[in-house]
C-alpha cells in the first residue's frame, strides 16, 4: 500500500467514524462536533487530491462558519437529549434498507463504469486556486455574482425571522 | 495516487449515513445536520471527479455548493429558532400542524 492510500483509508475511516457517531449520539451538541469531525477529515482529503483552496474554503466556512452557528443555535435553545418514540424506531429499518440500497447502487454503477471513472487521477490540476480564480471571474462571473445576491437576501430572511415581533 | 472510484464510493456511503440520519433523528438541529452531510458527501464526488478528469469546474461548483449551504443554514437556523419560541419543542414529531 503506498502512503497516500494509507492517509486515504484513515481519512475515510474517519469520516465514516464520524458520521455513524452523528447518528449515535443522542445530544445534539455532540452531534455537531461529530460533523465537525466529519468535516476536517473531508478536509484532508481535498487536500490529497490537489484541491487546497477547496480544502482551506472547508474548514473556513463549514467547521468555522457554519458549525459555530449551529452551536450557538444548539446553545441557545437550550436543546436537550433527543427523545425516541415507538413509531420513531421504526423508521430505522425502512431507513437502513434505503441506505443500502443507495450505496449499493451507486457502488455498482462505479464498479462498472468505464476507465474515465476508474482511471487514476491524474496530477494535471496544480496551481488550481489560481485555476479557480480565473474561472470564477471569467466563465462563471454571473452565477458568481448571483451567489451575492443570494447571500444578501439569506441575511435579510435570517434577520427577518429571528427578531421579535413588535406588538 | 488514490483511484477516483474510492472516492465516490466514500462519497455514496456519507450520503447514505446522511439520509439515514435525516430518517431517523427526531431534534430538528440534527436532522438540519444530516443535510448538511449528504451536502459534503455530494462535494467529495465533485473534487473527486474534478480531479479525475483534470478540470477545474468541479472544484468551482463545491465553491458554490459552499455559498448555497452557509446561506441555506442562516435562514433554516432562523426558522428552527421561530419554531422553537412558538411551540417549545424541538422534536419533529410535535411539529404536526400541518398532519390532518
Amino acid at each position: 500500500m503506498t502512503a497516500p492510500l494509507v492517509v486515504f483509508f484513515a481519512l475515510a475511516a474517519l469520516a465514516v467514524i464520524g458520521a455513524v457517531s452523528l447518528i449515535l449520539q443522542k445530544h445534539p451538541i455532540h452531534s455537531a462536533l461529530s460533523l465537525i469531525v466529519v468535516m476536517v477529515a473531508l478536509a484532508g482529503l481535498y487536500l490529497l487530491m490537489g484541491a487546497e483552496f477547496v480544502a482551506a474554503v472547508q474548514i473556513i466556512v463549514y467547521g468555522g462558519a457554519i458549525m459555530v452557528l449551529f452551536v450557538f443555535v444548539i446553545m441557545l435553545l437550550n436543546a436537550g437529549v433527543e427523545e425516541h418514540t415507538n413509531l420513531s424506531k421504526m423508521a430505522g429499518a425502512p431507513g437502513l434498507l434505503l441506505v443500502l440500497a443507495l450505496a449499493g447502487f451507486v457502488a455498482a454503477t462505479v464498479a462498472k463504469s468505464g476507465a474515465s471513472v476508474q482511471a487514476t487521477a491524474q496530477t494535471g490540476v496544480l496551481s488550481s486556486t489560481k485555476g479557480i480564480s480565473e474561472m470564477v471571474f471569467k466563465d462563471f462571473v454571473y452565477p458568481f455574482e448571483l451567489t451575492s445576491f443570494l447571500i444578501l437576501v439569506a441575511i435579510l430572511g435570517a434577520t427577518v425571522l429571528a427578531q421579535r415581533e413588535k406588538s | 495516487m488514490v483511484p477516483t472510484n474510492y472516492y465516490v464510493i466514500l462519497s455514496a456511503i456519507l450520503f447514505g449515513l446522511g439520509v439515514f440520519a435525516f430518517i431517523f433523528k427526531r431534534n430538528l438541529i440534527t436532522i438540519f445536520m444530516s443535510i448538511e452531510l449528504m451536502l459534503n458527501a455530494v462535494n467529495l464526488a465533485f473534487v473527486a471527479f474534478s480531479q479525475a478528469f483534470g478540470r477545474l469546474d468541479g472544484q468551482v461548483f463545491v465553491l458554490f455548493v459552499i455559498v448555497v449551504a452557509a446561506a441555506e443554514a442562516a435562514v433554516g437556523l432562523g426558522i428552527i429558532i421561530l419554531i422553537a419560541r412558538n411551540r417549545q419543542t424541538l422534536n419533529v414529531e410535535r411539529v404536526d400542524l400541518l398532519k390532518l
